[in-house]
């Protein structure tokens, strides 16, 4: 394994000692533990994942990255419960996991605000306090003012904040992310990312993020996982120094992306032949 | 990470004032709200007189262009009165029928039938279509029987609805409901069958259980393929009854606007028969756009579904 630690950046005239949301917890109980992970499709299907043994920290932003068809979207699912292991266990010791997706998946025929309340009232919130979470809810991503409209009403990236807001509705430690922001314009991509970390920071939520999008992952990660394709297995792991917010443009990022970009492309190349 | 850290320095975070930080989230919020502001579009919503206009109009005219063009034909061509009444003769034929009582009596029992029966037929349709959606095994062998039941005529059934229940409204119900369970059900099935399956997966994430993601997100989201279902369900309704009226009369049903048209062909009386033609469709049109149109259109305006179609 590789480790690779950036510089800390100093931003501001004085630098003291401070911990982060995610070094303040004690690191006995990881949020997520996977251990020797095995899916296949069908009894005699291929192998998707092999052997993935990993341990998320409380309170840490790991970035699963790899091609398309590597299975990092399958091991969400089955971190989320959505799919089954082959053979291995999962564990998520909060008992269960918020999972968000690339498409927003928000209800049509429900407000914004509906639909957050809506994922208030099937974690058993009493009526009366739902309007009032949801809207404090919607305004933790900037859209309190959007709660009355539709979602064909949106844009994709005021969506996909609202079924963020929806998800944090489900106030699980673990917040599970499938290629959330995928199918957004650049700009778009870069507020969310911006949003995101800052929300992460607030809620000190667990957070597994998944993506094929290099920079993406090297901007918002602390630990940056390389999956390898067919079968998918872990092939490598990147730590960074948490020092605060980062962004996509500064060196330490750009930096990052290309070390990762030579080894993602050198597992392409090992499936050429 | 305290455990990967290699000098003390890496766990340092860049102190930023409190008040800059409050400052830099303003500025943060601003910008996300001017890019949304960029990226949606108000929608420009047109005023009721504007949509009268739109949704009236055009087919007003074209209805007042059509009986223009019949009364030249009767006055330029003029045809035998008895084959080719005149759009007049037509029009006191219903003033005639009106007078004595009989269109309304007629169209009330009609309405009063169909109603009762489109009634029925969802009370019966919609947890058919539930079970069929769900009931894979159900659906395999009940399916292409309804399917088949949908394509059959219902006016095939009168006859024998006739020998079963004799000239009673039992007969007018059975021939209504064999036309127009089968296209709810169908209906609310292909409604379930088009839910995405992301939303399932949603619901089912966030925790719904069996019965609350059936209520809560499969009913709502299948609710426009249902609000199909229903709209040809009384289609089928309608229809079904006129033909089960125009061929069982007398007995203990009543009289409805079949019955009406029947009679008007005994007494060789064209234009009361096209007068009557005239009610039901009318009746028709009218009940479409009462009850399914703003239904519709405002059920899918609400989900951004709307082609901006006017009725």
């Amino acid at each position: 394994m590789i480790d690779t630690r950036t510089a800390p950046v100093t931003v501001g005239p004085t630098t003291v000692r401070a911990t982060t949301v995610a070094t303040d917890r004690p690191n006995d109980a990881p949020a997520i533990r996977v251990d020797g992970l095995t899916k296949r499709f069908g009894t005699d299907g291929p192998i998707v994942l092999e052997d993935i043994t990993l341990s998320i920290e409380p309170g840490e932003f790991v970035c699963l990255l790899g091609a398309s068809g590597c299975g990092k979207s399958t091991l969400l699912g089955i971190i989320a419960g959505l799919e089954h292991p082959t053979s291995g266990t999962v564990t998520v010791s909060s008992g269960s996991a918020a999972v968000m997706f690339q498409e927003s998946a928000l209800f049509p025929w429900l407000t914004a605000g509906r639909n957050v309340e809506l994922a208030l009232k099937l974690r058993g919130v009493p009526r009366a306090q739902r309007r009032g979470q949801a809207l404090e809810l919607l305004d933790l991503v900037n859209l309190a003012d959007a709660a009355h409209k539709r979602p064909h009403e949106l844009s994709g990236g005021m969506r996909q904040r609202v079924a963020l807001a929806r998800s944090l509705a489900q106030d699980r430690k673990v917040l599970l992310m499938d290629e959330p922001f995928a199918a957004l314009d650049a700009i778009t991509r870069d507020l969310l990312h911006e949003e995101l970390e800052r929300i992460w920071r607030e809620t000190g939520r667990t957070i597994v993020f998944v993506t094929h999008n290099v920079r993406e992952a090297a901007r918002l990660g602390q630990r940056v996982l390389l999956m390898s394709s067919r079968p998918g297995r872990i092939a490598n792991e990147w730590r960074l120094a948490d020092t605060g917010p980062r962004r996509i443009e500064s060196p330490e990022v750009s930096r990052l992306s290309i070390e990762i970009t030579e080894q993602l492309r050198q597992e392409i190349r090992r499936n050429a032949h | 990470m305290p455990t990967d850290t290699n000098t003390s320095t890496s766990t340092t975070v860049p102190s930023i004032p409190a008040a800059a930080r409050a400052a830099s989230n303003d500025d943060f919020r601003t910008l996300e709200a001017g890019l949304d502001a960029l990226q949606t579009v108000p929608l420009a919503e047109r005023g009721p007189w504007r949509r009268i206009v739109d949704g009236v109009l055009p087919p007003v005219l074209l209805l007042a262009a059509l009986v223009l063009a019949w009364q030249f034909y009767v006055v330029i061509a003029q045809p035998r009165p008895d084959l080719v009444p005149g759009p007049f003769n037509v029009a006191a034929s219903i003033g005639e029928l009106w007078s004595n009582g009989r269109l309304q009596q007629a169209v009330l029992t009609s309405l009063a039938r169909g109603g009762a029966g489109f009634l029925i037929a969802v009370a019966i349709g919609t947890p058919l279509g539930l079970l069929l959606a769900e009931w894979r095994l159900l659906r395999r062998a009940l399916g292409p029987l309804l399917s088949g039941l949908q394509v059959l005529p219902s006016v095939a059934w009168v006859p024998a609805a006739i020998i079963w229940f004799g000239l009673t409204d039992a007969t007018v119900y059975f021939v209504v409901l064999m036309g127009a369970v089968p296209s709810i059900a169908n209906g609310l099935v292909a409604g379930i069958d088009q839910v995405p399956p992301q939303l399932r997966r949603v619901g089912t994430v966030l925790g719904a259980s069996r019965l609350q993601l059936a209520t809560l997100v499969i009913l709502p989201a299948a609710l426009p393929g249902y609000l199909a279902g229903l709209k040809q369900g009384w289609a089928f309704s309608w229809r079904s009854l006129m033909a089960a009226e125009i061929i069982a009369m007398g007995g203990s049903i009543g009289f409805g606007l079949g019955s009406m048209l029947q009679q008007s062909r005994d007494l060789a009386d064209l234009p009361g028969v096209l007068a009557t033609i005239l009610v039901i469709l009318f009746v028709g049109i009218l009940v479409e756009l009462i009850a399914f149109a703003p239904a519709e259109r405002s059920l899918l305006r609400r989900r951004g579904l709307a082609s901006g179609g006017t009725r």
